[in-house]
């Protein structure tokens, strides 16, 4: 097949057209529907009308959900839950976007170690970060509580939000910058009005990010929580002693609001680039 | 500040890099590079009679390394981690390959759709595979109905076979959206030629595709092994009693059994496991910061 292809071979077999994706568009499907099948089911169960977690169907109520609405400590569980996640990530995007701007704008020794190190609590698994921090302020005499929370998240939430400003940061023309300076205007003018607004939605998503994953973490909050607890560590707790529906409407919740904010974000840093 | 001399400049530079590389520099070494050094101390200290004793000594890596239960669960650890990550490859990468390269203008929202399920509770989705999987679950009651089945069977639950079914499902999106960007990237006139070049389309895929998706590959597979490593959520709710994995031997040990060296041990022993990982993806290129 390598050699030289005379004429009337090549007219006998015409270059092969690439195939219909026919196979490729089916297993899509099937993934998607792999990837819905346990969101589906729990929305079911979120339904029904049995006190157990669990098939069969007995019929439609929306007790659970009223339930839910009423139930106090998920209500006390999900403030802390949000004041954690909003805490760890206003720690975690600040030093993401400073950490962005010296690797993208300054030359410095080990600034490769530098890098692969900030990623560190995101390449090892949580558990190590969690039991290490743990030994940490045990030593340190610090008592457990939500703040050594906050602290453990936003170590991890520092390589989420770090991830894509540094990807925008890079794609910057630096010659904006230039003439930005060239005009007279100072460092904190040309950062505020010329690289910002630039780097705007790599800044968001990156937030954006780190929010949801420290909502939605277990396995550092274990080893670092005290005596108040955040949602996800609720939901824990229950999952192992009394599994009613009601979890099953309190997962349903979260994840239509989780999803609608991650779509609206989509719908605006996409209007945003376009 | 409209005329500024070379001297001065340098010194702005300077501060400028302190006031952007300390802070966050300073913050990760205070809260988790000191951390992981006192980990790694703790694991050649010793538990005697419930207390630390702090000097250098290899007895809880003799433990690990004679104790044959301990050496099981390590080799049951990465033989999950590496299946997963063998599963959850060939599932993506078809997937990969039509939202890179069919996508068309879907392809953001194709790619949000991968990105969803995420977005709801790591928890909940791991007990929700426990109502598909268990004895009055969704698989019985469908296979009873259909008559393949006369009464309920507990054989897909609570074993290895469930442990591995629920971690590919919660990490499968790690590994499919490296592959859609890798896909996206991959330069379609190559493909195009190697077509016109007569060579059928599983050649194409085995010598042009696949090489070039590799960094993608490699990416994604760093992620659902690490994850798998460090787990310990998805063995205990679907997971057999006898299953364990690294993850529960750590968390037990900095819990009720109370032994932190040993478990600061098995925590390096993970630690070690996922760097050997990364190297060998790192030797592939697939990390390069570009």
């Amino acid at each position: 097949m390598n050699g030289t292809v005379n004429p009337t071979e090549l007219a006998e077999n015409p270059p092969r057209s690439q195939s219909k994706p026919w196979f490729l568009g089916s297993w899509t499907i099937l993934v998607y529907a792999f990837l819905y099948l346990p969101l589906g089911v729990l929305v079911l169960m979120s339904l029904n009308d049995s006190t157990i977690l669990s098939l069969p169907f007995k019929g439609v109520t929306l007790d659970w959900y009223r339930l839910t609405f009423g139930d106090r400590a998920i209500q006390q569980t999900l403030i802390n839950s949000l004041k954690v996640a909003s805490s760890a990530t206003l720690l975690a995007t600040g030093f993401g976007l400073l950490s962005a701007f010296a690797i993208y704008r300054y030359q410095f020794f080990g600034k490769n170690t530098f890098r692969i190190a900030l990623n560190l609590p995101i390449l090892l698994p949580g558990i190590v970060t969690g039991v290490a921090m743990l030994a940490y302020f045990s030593d340190l005499g610090l008592e457990l509580s939500l703040l050594t929370v906050i602290l453990g998240h936003a170590v991890f939430g520092i390589p989420v939000a770090l991830g894509p400003i540094l990807t925008r940061l890079t794609q910057f023309p630096r010659s904006l910058e230039e003439a930005a300076y060239d005009l007279g205007a100072r460092p904190g003018e040309v950062f505020r009005d010329v690289i910002f607004p630039y780097i705007r939605s790599a800044v968001i998503s990156g937030a954006l990010l780190a929010f949801t994953l420290s909502f939605d973490e277990v396995v550092v909050t274990i080893f670092l929580t005290g005596r108040d607890n955040t949602l996800p560590m609720e939901i824990w707790g229950r999952l192992r002693t009394n599994i009613t529906p009601e979890i099953a409407a309190v997962a349903t919740l979260i994840s239509a609001a989780s999803g609608a904010i991650v779509v609206m974000s989509q719908f605006i840093t996409q209007e945003e680039r376009s | 500040m409209t005329s500024i001399a070379p001297p001065q400049r340098r010194t702005r530079r300077q501060a400028g890099l302190y006031a952007t590389l300390l802070p966050p520099l300073l913050w990760m070494t205070l809260l988790y590079f000191v951390p992981i050094v006192l980990l790694i101390s703790y694991s050649v200290w010793r538990l005697e009679a419930f207390d630390i004793v702090k000097e250098f000594s290899l007895t809880n890596f003799q433990t690990i390394a004679t104790n044959s239960a301990y050496r099981t669960v390590i080799l049951r650890t990465v033989f999950t981690a590496l299946s997963v990550t063998a599963i959850d490859i060939v599932i993506a990468l078809p997937i990969g390959y039509f939202i890179g390269c069919y996508g068309g203008r879907f392809r953001s929202l194709l790619t949000l759709l991968v990105l969803l399920p995420l977005w709801s509770s790591y928890l909940v989705r791991v007990f929700a595979w426990k109502i598909i999987l268990g004895y009055n679950g969704v698989i019985n009651t469908a296979l009873i109905s259909l008559g393949i089945l006369q009464e309920p069977s507990s054989v897909f639950l609570y074993n290895q076979f469930s442990t591995t079914l629920t971690f590919v499902h919660v990490w499968l999106p790690f590994m499919i959206l490296p592959l859609i960007t890798a896909f996206e990237r991959l330069p379609k006139s190559l493909l195009e030629a190697s077509a016109d070049l007569n060579a059928p389309p599983w050649t194409t895929f085995r010598r042009i595709t696949l090489p070039l998706v590799t960094p993608g590959i490699l990416a994604g597979s760093i992620s659902t092994f690490a994850l798998t490593m460090g787990d310990f959520i998805t063995p205990s709710l679907v997971g057999s009693p006898s299953g364990i994995m690294l993850g529960n031997v750590i968390s037990s040990q900095f819990g009720v059994a109370y032994n932190w060296p040993l478990g600061a041990a098995f925590a390096l022993v993970v630690m070690l496991i996922v760097f050997a990982g990364l190297a060998i993806v790192l030797k592939q290129g697939a990390l390069e910061m570009e």
